[in-house]
């Protein structure tokens, strides 16, 4: 074994320095030694919290498992279920209506203060931590603000607002329609600091020798926004249409607490994936069934992933 | 705070006197912008002013509480398990902190400093962990605990957390950074390789470690559905489960719901007010870095 001394190519500047060593290992050996001992535990972590248990969920799904009696193998079963399950297709389209509304909402909202943000220095700090600030919040805390505000008169802040401005009260949360949008607001207004500092961040990378240029030729703020800002932020927007996209389709807290007992209700008009999953499994202890789900979920997050490697892959 | 020093920009004064005039335009546009900032704030502002309320004015949209009162508070820390809770929540976020700083950056640093047979291979591994979603792995979590009769205990909550992909991925970027020369050298005096990452570069990567502490003890201090399954006994909620079952109980009384809100909300509030600019510098080289 110490015959084999410079395996590794790239360390070759230590061997030289204390060659020998304990019972003839080089000091690429040693290392190596090092690195295992280093990792063990970490790859005890990794295999029995993240892989194994990752591995255990496509096989529960394939049983019928109830967590009392046996794990019987039934194929495909809970897949075939869950197409004919209308309670399914409801938080399926649920969960997809919070990405689809949700991101180009957040999305634009931040880009638009983001952009005004950049090119404004007095108070910039301040007034981006003004923006960030519901970033940091307790979700299940804020859900219950928000309900708070979305009461009827004369508890919640929005219609007492809207009735001292002559008009109608809205039932938000009551109605099957805005309720879905309603718990989609502390959800966009949470996650809107980040994205707008993720996009200031990029904003500021970019080289100011691009807009002096682009002035020197007359460029106005319209064109050089359009033909220099949006194509070279556009990695920073695709990173955050992927974070923000995955966040949106795993939306639990919010909704678990600012609607009536949890439910996703009314008539299961705000339940998303994350929290059917969560009734399928500990509500009624249908483990199969809802590891089916997450698995489903699962595949929409890496298609979603794999989009962006793609991405990145072709530029 | 040395993160305070760094929180106002000495440019800003100099960048403005050089300014030929203040145009309308840009006035506006500070205008608007600010009372957007405004309005994020405003739900944090009602929260607090309402926690100071006695229940009858609890229906008046002033912010400013008439008659300001602690009751509340005296109410939930005397009356309920707002106090356990809190400690509970302090204790589980500090220890899965400490945890996740040591070993995400040992890993971090292994992948980063050490050559050998198997290095990509654990690397890819760790990082492809990112990609499976918390929600996929809490049943087989859960089945876990119930076996090795983990449910309903500190242990039980802290476990899935105790190391990241995502801190072993920021900290393999800083150590990277690190110059081989300063490792060597130690290597020279006698110091063996546990030495040498404890003393030696960890201490080279003290912001980025404290970037990650902070991230870290943010996301379990928010932490909801994974603390919501393992419990099951009050005693053992964390605070956002446990304000979440309180509010549940107290529907309707909102002044005690926004004083439990604001004990849940407070400390990152504080956080963030302590550590600023710190925290925005952090999630930008983490954007960035995604």
């Amino acid at each position: 074994m110490s015959l084999q001394s410079s395996r590794e190519p790239f360390d070759s500047g230590t061997p030289g320095v204390v060659a020998g060593g304990v019972k003839g290992f080089t000091v690429a050996e040693k290392k190596a030694v090092w690195a295992w001992i280093f990792l063990a535990l970490p790859i005890v972590f990794y295999v029995g919290i993240r892989f194994y248990p990752t591995f255990s969920a496509f096989i529960i799904s394939f049983t019928d498992w109830n967590i009392v009696g046996d794990k019987n193998f039934i194929g495909l079963e809970n897949y075939i279920r869950l197409t004919q399950d209308a309670v399914f297709w409801k938080v399926l389209v649920n969960t997809l209506l919070y990405g689809i509304i949700g991101l180009p909402v957040s999305l634009i909202l931040a880009f638009v203060v983001a952009y005004y943000l950049d090119q404004v220095r007095f108070m910039h700090g301040f007034i981006r931590a003004l923006y960030f600030l519901p970033f940091l919040t307790t979700a299940a805390a804020m859900g219950w603000v928000w309900r708070w505000f979305y009461q009827p008169v004369p508890v919640g802040v929005f219609n007492l607002i809207l009735v001292d401005f002559g008009f109608d009260q809205q039932p938000f949360l009551r109605s099957t329609t805005q309720a879905l949008p309603a718990v989609l607001a502390p959800a966009i207004w949470a996650g809107l600091g980040f994205q707008i500092v993720i996009f200031l961040a990029g904003l500021r990378a970019i080289p100011s020798t691009y807009y002096e240029a682009a002035k020197i030729d007359g460029a106005g703020a319209w064109l050089i926004l359009r033909e220099i800002t949006v194509p070279l932020l556009k990695p920073t927007t695709v990173f955050l249409i992927v974070i923000s996209t995955i966040g949106f389709l795993r939306i639990f807290d919010q909704v678990f607490n600012i609607t009536n007992q949890g439910d996703g209700g009314p008539l299961n008009a705000t339940k998303p994936m994350v929290l059917y999953i969560f009734e399928t499994a500990f509500d009624s202890f249908d483990m199969g069934y809802a590891t089916a789900q997450t698995v489903i979920l699962f595949l929409m997050l890496l298609v979603i992933t794999l989009l962006q490697l793609w991405y990145l892959r072709k530029k | 705070m040395s993160a305070e020093a760094i929180a106002t920009p000495l440019t800003d004064a100099s960048d403005r006197l050089s300014r030929p005039l203040l145009r309308p335009s840009k006035v506006l546009m500070w205008s608007v912008l600010m009372v957007g900032g405004l309005l994020m704030v405003l739900p944090f502002i009602f929260m607090v002013s309402t926690s100071l309320k006695f229940n009858n004015e609890i229906y008046e949209l002033s912010l400013l509480p008439k008659e300001p009162t602690w009751s509340n508070y005296q109410f939930l820390f005397e009356e309920t398990r707002f106090f356990r809770w809190f400690v509970n929540s302090l204790i589980i976020a500090t220890i899965t902190t400490v945890s996740v700083l040591f070993f995400d950056s040992l890993v971090g640093y292994t992948l980063a400093k050490f050559k050998f047979r198997g290095r990509i291979f654990v690397f890819v591994a760790i990082l492809s962990t990112l990609m499976i979603p918390t929600e996929m792995l809490i049943i087989p979590w859960f089945l876990l605990s119930r076996d090795l009769g983990w449910l309903d205990s500190y242990w039980g909550i802290m476990f899935p957390g105790m190391m990241t992909g995502f801190g072993t991925f920021l900290m393999k970027q800083f150590f990277e950074s690190v110059p081989d020369d300063f490792l060597d050298a130690a290597r020279i005096d006698g110091l063996n390789e546990f030495q040498i990452w404890w003393e030696v570069a960890m201490p080279l990567v003290k912001p980025a470690l404290a970037a990650l502490a902070i991230f870290i003890f943010l996301g379990n201090w928010t932490a909801f559905l994974w603390p919501l399954i393992v419990t099951t006994s009050e005693d053992l909620y964390t605070i956002p489960v446990g304000f979440a079952a309180f509010s549940g109980e107290f529907t309707t009384d909102w002044e005690l719901i926004m004083t439990g809100a604001t004990v849940a909300t407070l400390p990152t509030l504080l956080i963030f007010i302590m550590f600023q600019k710190f925290i925005i510098r952090g999630v930008m080289l983490t954007g960035l870095k995604g």
